[in-house]
C-alpha cells in the first residue's frame, strides 16, 4: 500500500526508528502482494467506476452476512448514484422504524438519510446464522486491517486447499492470508457470481478489487477531499517557508 | 531598563493602569536573548504552538464527541465523516498528540545535550519535566476516548499497573476505573481529565517561561552572556527565525495529516472496543514505547513500574546527577559520546516495546533498560569527576570575532575559571 510507503519515507526523514506497522503484522499470515490503487498516493482519487461496481458486490455478495452500520444510502450519491438511483437503492431496503402513534414498531422503505440496514439484527442472531462465527461489520475493515484494501483483496481471492495435514473445522475454509489460515467464511466468490452493469467481466479478481475500492471509499468516503486540500495546503506551505526564509536572511543579514 | 514609549494614546492610557504593553515589550520584544542560538532552539516554541493547537482542535472536538461507551466509537466516526472539515480537525488533533511528543522529546535532548538543566536552571528543566508528565497523562486518556479496541485494553494494561502497589493495589484501580472495570465510569473521568488536563499544562508552561526569563536562555556554548554584544534583542531575531521553523514543521506535519494520517496509529484502533475480545499484541502509541519497553524488561510487576517511572523520575534529580559545571556537550568530548549512545538507547528500547516480548527480545530489552539507568545513575556522576573539559571560550562573541572555531589562547584559564 503506498500510503504505508508514503508514511515509512516521512517518519525516515524525520529520522523516527518506529514502525508501528511492523508491530501489528507480527504474527499474522503472510503479507498481502501490494497493488495499485487510484486512491494511492497524494494525487489519488476513487474510481467511480469501480465504487459502483463494488458496492454491487457489496449488496448481492456480502451484505447477506455483513453489515455496514457507519454507511447511509445518501453516502451512495458520492460513488456516482445519482439522488434518484440512491433513493431506490434505500427503497429497496425495509427499516424497522418507530414506535408509531399507537406504540407499535413498523417497517417502512428507507430513505437516504438511513444507515444501510444490517442483515441481522443483533451479533447474537448474526453467529447464530453463520455457525458461532460472527461476520465482522465492514464499514471500517479498510482501515482496521495493517494492510487495508490489499488484505482484503488478498483474503477474498487467497482461499486454496489446506495443506497436508492440517485440519480444517466443519465450517472453515484454509486462506493464505487469513490470520491462523483457517478462517469461517467459505469462499465468498465465483466468476460471473453478479452482472456488472457496464459489462466488466465479473472474475474473482475483479470483483474482489472492486469491493475492496469500495471498503476504502467506505471506511473513509472524505478521502479525496483529504487529498486535494492537502495538496494546495503543502504548496501554500511550502511557498510561505521560502518567504520566512529569505525574510529571516534579510533580517538577520546585519548581524553578520 | 525604561519603560518604553508608546505613541498610540490608547495603548498609552491602558499601560499606564494596567501595563501588559510595557510587559509584552520587556518580555517579547527586547528580551536579550544568546546571539548564537542554533536551530534546535526552535522547539520550545514549537511545542508551545502545538500545545494551542491541540487545545483548539480538541474545544472543537468536545463539540461533537459523545464520552459515552456505546456513542463514543460512533462519534468520532460521526465526526470524521459528517461534521465539515471535522476529518481535518480529527486529524490534526490526533496527529498532533504524536507530533507534540516528537518536538517535547526533540527539546528535552538539546537541554539533555547542551546541560540546559544546570545552575541557575534547576527549577525550568524540573518544570519541565513536570510538563511532560502531565503530556503523558493527557495522551493516555485522549487516547482512550476514541474507545477502540486500543484505546480500551491499553486503558485496562496501563491502570492495572497500579494493582502492583502492595495494599491498597487494587482500591486505587477500582478508584481510578470508577467501578470494577473499565467502562462507562472511566471513560467519563477520562474525558473530564483530558479536557482538564492541557489547561494545567498550560499553567506549568507559563511558568517555565517565567523560569525561562529569569535567566535567559542557555545556549549552544553553555556559557553565561558576558555583555550587550553576546545578546540580540529577542524580536526580530528570534521570532522571524521561529516563524521559519515553524512554517518547516507546519509543512512536515501536514505531509502526516493529509497524506499518511494513520501511519503514527494503530489500526486495531478503527474496532470498536470488546471488552470480550483481547488484540493478539496490546502496544501503546509509540511516544510510550521507550518506557513500556522498560516496564516489561523487568520480570517483577511492582519492580517493572517502579522502574518505568523512575525512567522519568531520573530527570527530576539530573542537575545533581551531573556535577560537571561545563555545560555544553561541545566541552565534554566524553559526554558528547554517551549524549548519543543515549539517543541510541533510547530508539532500541522504543523498538524492543514495539516488539512482542519473546526471545532475544527480553535480553535486549533488559541491557537497555540497565543501560539507560546507568546512564544517569554511572555514568555521568563518573563523568563529573573524570572528564576533562575542552577549554571555554571568554565569551559568546569571542570565537566569532577570533574567526572560527580555534580556541583562543586565553580560552584555558577562562575554562578554569569557569570552574571555579
Amino acid at each position: 500500500m503506498r500510503n504505508r510507503l508514503i508514511g515509512a519515507a516521512l517518519a525516515a526523514a524525520l529520522g523516527l526508528a518506529v514502525l508501528p506497522g511492523a508491530a501489528s503484522a507480527a504474527g499474522a499470515g503472510p503479507q498481502p502482494p501490494e497493488r495499485e490503487w487510484s486512491f494511492n498516493g497524494i494525487f489519488g482519487s476513487f474510481d467511480r467506476a469501480a465504487l459502483q461496481r463494488g458496492y454491487q458486490v457489496y449488496r448481492e455478495v456480502c451484505a447477506a452476512c455483513h453489515g455496514m452500520r457507519l454507511m447511509f444510502y445518501r453516502n451512495l450519491t458520492q460513488i456516482g448514484l445519482s439522488e434518484a438511483a440512491a433513493k431506490a437503492e434505500a427503497a429497496n431496503a425495509f427499516v424497522v422504524d418507530g414506535p408509531d402513534s399507537e406504540g407499535e414498531m413498523f417497517e417502512r422503505p428507507g430513505k437516504l438519510s438511513d444507515r444501510f440496514v444490517s442483515p441481522f439484527p443483533n451479533d447474537n442472531a448474526a453467529k447464530a446464522a453463520n455457525g458461532g462465527a460472527l461476520p465482522p461489520d465492514l464499514s471500517l475493515i479498510a482501515k482496521n486491517q495493517a494492510a487495508g484494501p490489499d488484505y482484503i483483496a488478498a483474503v477474498l481471492t487467497g482461499y486454496a486447499d489446506p495443506p497436508e495435514g492440517m485440519e480444517m473445522g466443519e465450517t472453515q475454509s484454509y486462506n493464505m492470508y487469513f490470520s491462523g489460515h483457517r478462517i469461517s467464511m467459505p469462499p465468498p466468490l465465483f466468476d460471473d457470481l453478479v452482472e456488472y452493469a457496464d459489462g466488466t467481466p465479473a472474475t474473482v479478481e475483479q470483483m474482489a478489487v472492486d469491493v475492496s475500492h469500495f471498503l476504502m471509499f467506505a471506511a473513509e468516503p472524505q478521502l479525496e477531499d483529504r487529498h486535494r486540500l492537502g495538496v494546495k495546503v503543502v504548496i501554500f506551505l511550502l511557498v510561505l517557508t521560502g518567504l520566512l526564509y529569505a525574510l529571516k536572511r534579510k533580517v538577520w543579514s546585519d548581524l553578520h | 531598563m525604561a519603560a518604553p514609549k508608546f505613541e498610540n494614546p490608547i495603548v498609552r492610557w491602558i499601560d499606564y493602569r494596567l501595563p501588559v504593553f510595557t510587559f509584552m515589550h520587556h518580555e517579547m520584544h527586547e528580551y536579550p536573548t544568546p546571539k548564537n542560538l542554533n536551530y534546535w532552539w526552535n522547539f520550545g516554541s514549537l511545542a508551545g504552538f502545538m500545545l494551542i493547537v491541540m487545545i483548539l482542535t480538541g474545544i472543537m472536538l468536545a463539540m461533537h464527541y459523545t464520552p459515552h461507551v456505546d456513542h463514543a466509537f460512533d462519534s468520532v466516526e460521526r465526526i470524521r465523516r459528517d461534521v465539515p472539515f471535522g476529518w481535518l480537525i480529527q486529524f490534526i488533533h490526533m496527529n498532533g498528540a504524536s507530533f507534540f511528543f516528537i518536538l517535547v522529546y526533540i527539546h528535552i535532548f538539546r537541554g539533555l545535550y547542551y546541560g540546559s538543566y544546570k545552575s541557575p536552571r534547576e527549577i525550568l528543566w524540573i518544570l519541565g519535566v513536570v510538563i511532560l508528565l502531565l503530556m503523558m497523562a493527557t495522551a493516555f486518556m485522549g487516547y482512550v476516548l476514541p474507545w477502540g479496541q486500543m484505546s480500551f485494553w491499553g486503558a485496562t494494561v496501563i491502570t492495572n499497573l497500579f494493582s502492583a502497589i502492595p495494599l491498597v493495589g487494587e482500591h486505587i484501580v477500582s478508584w481510578l476505573w470508577g467501578g470494577f472495570a473499565v467502562d462507562n465510569a472511566t471513560l467519563n473521568r477520562f474525558y473530564s481529565l483530558h479536557y482538564l488536563l492541557p489547561f494545567v499544562i498550560v499553567g506549568v508552561v507559563v511558568l517555565h517561561v517565567v523560569a525561562l526569563h529569569t535567566h535567559g536562555s542557555n545556549n549552544p556554548l553553555g556559557i553565561e552572556l558576558r555583555g550587550k554584544q553576546d545578546s540580540i534583542p529577542f524580536h526580530p531575531y528570534y521570532t522571524i527565525k521561529d516563524m521559519f521553523g515553524l512554517g518547516l514543521f507546519l509543512t512536515i506535519f501536514c505531509l502526516f495529516v493529509f497524506f499518511a494520517p494513520d501511519y503514527l496509529g494503530h489500526p486495531d484502533n478503527y474496532v470498536p472496543a470488546n471488552p470480550l475480545v483481547t488484540p493478539p499484541h496490546i502496544v501503546p502509541e509509540w511516544y510510550f514505547l521507550p518506557f513500556f519497553a522498560i516496564l516489561r524488561a523487568i520480570p517483577d510487576k511492582l519492580l517493572g513500574v517502579v522502574a518505568m517511572f523512575a525512567a522519568i523520575a531520573v530527570l527530576f534529580i539530573l542537575p545533581w546527577l551531573d556535577r560537571s559545571p561545563v555545560r555544553s556537550a561541545r566541552f565534554r568530548p566524553i559526554y558528547k559520546q554517551v549524549f548519543w549512545l543515549l539517543v541510541l538507547d533510547c530508539l532500541v528500547l522504543g523498538y524492543i516495546g514495539s516488539q512482542p516480548a519473546e526471545g532475544w527480545y527480553i535480553h535486549i530489552g533488559r541491557l537497555a533498560t540497565i543501560y539507560y539507568f546507568a546512564h544517569f545513575f554511572v555514568i555521568l556522576p563518573l563523568l563529573s569527576v573524570f572528564e576533562r573539559p575542552r577549554p571555554l571560550p571568554l565569551s559568546i562573541g569571542e570565537p566569532v570575532l577570533g574567526g572560527g572555531s580555534s580556541p583562543p589562547a586565553g580560552g584555558g584559564g577562562a575554562g578554569a575559571m569557569e570552574r571555579a
